[in-house]
């Protein structure tokens, strides 16, 4: 029974691991850029929602409502204030630009809100569950994560496909010489995806420090597993980075049953695996 | 263009190279004397800044020349170094002798991770290679006889296998940190000096113009992945002599191991064997003017690493041989005519800064 109940939750944490990749691989759709920062802003959703909570005195839920929007607009004017005048040709200067930003997210943390595992507390919702049969029971907040996960993945693909919006990110991202020609202005589509990344992130962040302990040092490991998530499920494909999420989630899950020091080892092992057998991941985009 | 041409040769040094050749090798002496004329300090921080120019060194062909961004060398360095602690504990190898051992290791393991990551391109290969050394860490975190998560330090008795006396001892390590980061210079100077080098450079001028040439490409780059890897792990052994105690924390470190590797030669010069020089310079320097503030030391080099990407991208040195046309190790070939005196002057005016060279080949300046 503890490995049926370890696949559960480990299906639950798949969720949030596939809002880490959501923002990741919108970002990579639209403009070609992989933001390195990317688990660096995850913690800074985090620390933003810390911050709004104890000023406000607001739920992590409702904090939402103020770290979506600031994470947006601080998006907006990362993207149009410094990486426009990184994209080109050349891979490295957004490669190293955002490895320079990652430094100093974690490290300005780590100077305003010291080294100290900080908390979201959400009272009662923390630690509520109810039985689903077998001796297994599922946690609200766990549940509610899962469940936001698939709401903000149907919510991009309906941005993506059917509005202007969305036409203006598949215009730039197929072509951005010919967009631009046909009247969009890249420099703001690019903030605004970027925006959109960053709103994403609000939402992973703040489940992300309800869930467990954060501090500034841990944003390059949630880098990490939504990039797997986005490689196991198949670049491109949204709905495959859900199930990519849901399997490297289910891996740790196995992989921490086993052995308590196998739990990251395991997820990185089933990404490695995948890259080997199906470099495309497991469901590529069909083109 | 009027005139004969009477004769023409290629060539890749220049003057100020042959100039250069001269002082570096008197630099050499100087530092090879340093046991003689400077203190412990010396010998342990000159340990330090050779140990770190021989890492951006590295990563500089890797990133600079062959187009693969890496952020997980960290990886060959720590695997390096657990290799010195597991042969010299377990082998009864002496310290100084897991070096090469540590080197060939290295590159063979590089050839199935290497075989794996290569199928991610560009900045996906960047953090695949982060995946990688993720993995080291938590495999050599295992390893209880080595440690486990807490780590271990070098016996006594196998330290004193490199030399009896202390300062013996701090003698012969510096020398190494000092005779690997001429080999390592010496090797990439060699590699961009080659065919090799040729094929790199058109590689990373256009991948679709050098295939057609003839280039493979998969197998150049990942030649040099593996060679790098190899001496990076060679690194990894030095360093972890110099430091004798070893934690998978710290010997896959992502800051120490890569972040202020890439920053030497961001800010050095990306895609120059002068930059790391360079960087490496202005890094250590920094570092002991702000190595008080800690984090927001770390803060500071960020910043400083994004101005220098986003206003001077190609670094400090760039930024000389832009002005000036300064080579110090001269890679790029040039086309010198003869007895065309009257030519000089007007091509001069024409090419600029190059004079009288045309240049024939590819040269290490990035397009824009």
């Amino acid at each position: 029974m503890d490995w049926v109940n370890a696949v559960v939750q480990g299906v639950l944490v798949g969720g949030l691991y596939a809002l880490f990749a959501a923002g990741l691989s919108l970002i990579f759709g639209v403009m070609r850029l992989v933001n390195i920062a990317h688990g660096d802003l995850i913690v800074l959703a985090a620390y933003v929602a810390l911050v709004a909570m104890q000023t406000t005195g607001l739920d992590p839920l409702f904090s939402l409502l103020i770290v979506v929007p600031v994470m947006a607009v601080f998006g907006y004017a990362l993207q149009r204030g410094i990486l426009n005048f990184t994209l080109g040709r050349d891979i490295l200067p957004p490669l190293l630009v955002t490895f320079g930003l990652s430094v100093i997210i974690q490290n300005g943390l780590l100077t305003l809100f010291t080294a100290d595992t900080r908390r979201l507390r959400s009272g009662a919702l923390e630690v509520s569950s109810f039985p689903i049969g077998g001796g297994i029971d599922i946690g609200v907040l766990p549940l509610l994560m899962f469940c936001t996960a698939v709401a903000v993945i149907a919510i991009l693909q309906f941005i993506f496909y059917t509005t202007p919006l969305g036409r203006a990110f598949r215009a730039t991202s197929d072509d951005p010489e010919v967009a631009r020609m046909m009247g969009i202005d890249n420099r703001h589509v690019f903030g605004l995806a970027m925006a959109l990344s960053l709103a994403v992130v609000a939402i992973a962040g703040v489940f992300l420090a309800a869930r467990t302990n954060f501090d500034p040092s841990i944003g390059p490991a949630r880098l990490i597993f939504g990039f797997e998530a986005v490689i196991i499920g198949g670049l491109g494909n949204i709905w495959g980075t859900l199930a990519g999420g849901v399997i490297l989630g289910v891996a740790q899950a196995i992989g921490a049953q086993l052995h308590p020091g196998w739990q990251i080892l395991a997820g990185h092992i089933v990404f490695l695996i995948v890259l080997a057998v199906r470099p495309r991941g497991l469901f590529p985009r069909v083109d | 263009m009027a005139g004969e041409i009477r004769s023409f040769r290629v060539t890749q040094s220049t003057r100020t190279s042959q100039i250069a050749a001269v002082v570096a090798v008197v630099v050499i002496v100087v530092l090879a004397a340093v046991p003689w004329w400077g203190g412990r300090f010396e010998m342990l921080l000159l340990g330090q800044i050779f140990a770190y120019l021989a890492l951006a060194s590295l990563w500089n062909l890797l990133a600079g020349f062959t187009g693969l961004v890496s952020i997980g060398q960290q990886a060959y360095v720590g695997f390096g170094g657990y290799m010195l602690f597991a042969f010299a504990i377990f082998g009864g190898v002496n310290p100084l002798l897991t070096i090469p051992i540590a080197a060939v290791l290295g590159a063979l393991i590089a050839i199935p991770v290497g075989a794996l990551i290569f199928r991610l391109s560009g900045a996906y290969f960047a953090i695949g290679t982060w995946v990688v050394a993720e993995v080291f860490r938590l495999v050599f975190a295992q390893v209880s006889a080595l440690g486990g998560g807490s780590g271990n330090s070098l016996p006594p008795h196998i330290v004193r296998e490199i030399a009896s006396g202390r300062e013996i001892r701090d003698m012969i390590i510096y020398w190494t940190a000092l005779i690997l980061v001429l080999i390592v210079i010496g090797f990439v100077y060699t590699m961009l000096r080659t065919r090799q080098g040729l094929a790199l450079t058109a590689i990373r001028d256009s991948e679709p113009a050098s295939e057609s040439l003839g280039v493979n490409i998969w197998r150049t780059k990942f030649i040099v992945y593996v060679l790098s890897a190899g001496a990076t792990s060679m690194i990894g052994a030095l360093i972890f002599i110099q430091k004798l105690r070893i934690s998978p924390d710290a010997a896959f470190s992502v800051n120490d191991w890569t972040a202020y590797v890439i920053f030497i030669t961001v800010i050095g010069g990306i895609g120059r064997i002068e930059g790391p020089l360079i960087g490496t310079v202005v890094y250590f320097l920094l570092r002991e003017l702000l190595a008080d503030l800690g984090a927001v030391y770390l803060l500071i080099l960020g910043v400083v690493a994004i101005v220098v990407m986003l206003r001077a991208p190609r670094g400090i040195w760039g930024f000389v041989v832009e002005r000036y046309g300064i080579e110090l190790f001269p890679v790029q070939r040039r086309l010198r005519l003869e007895g065309l005196d009257e030519m000089k002057g007007a091509a001069r005016k024409s090419a600029g800064a190059a004079g009288p060279d045309v240049e024939v080949a590819a040269q290490p300046v990035k397009p824009d």
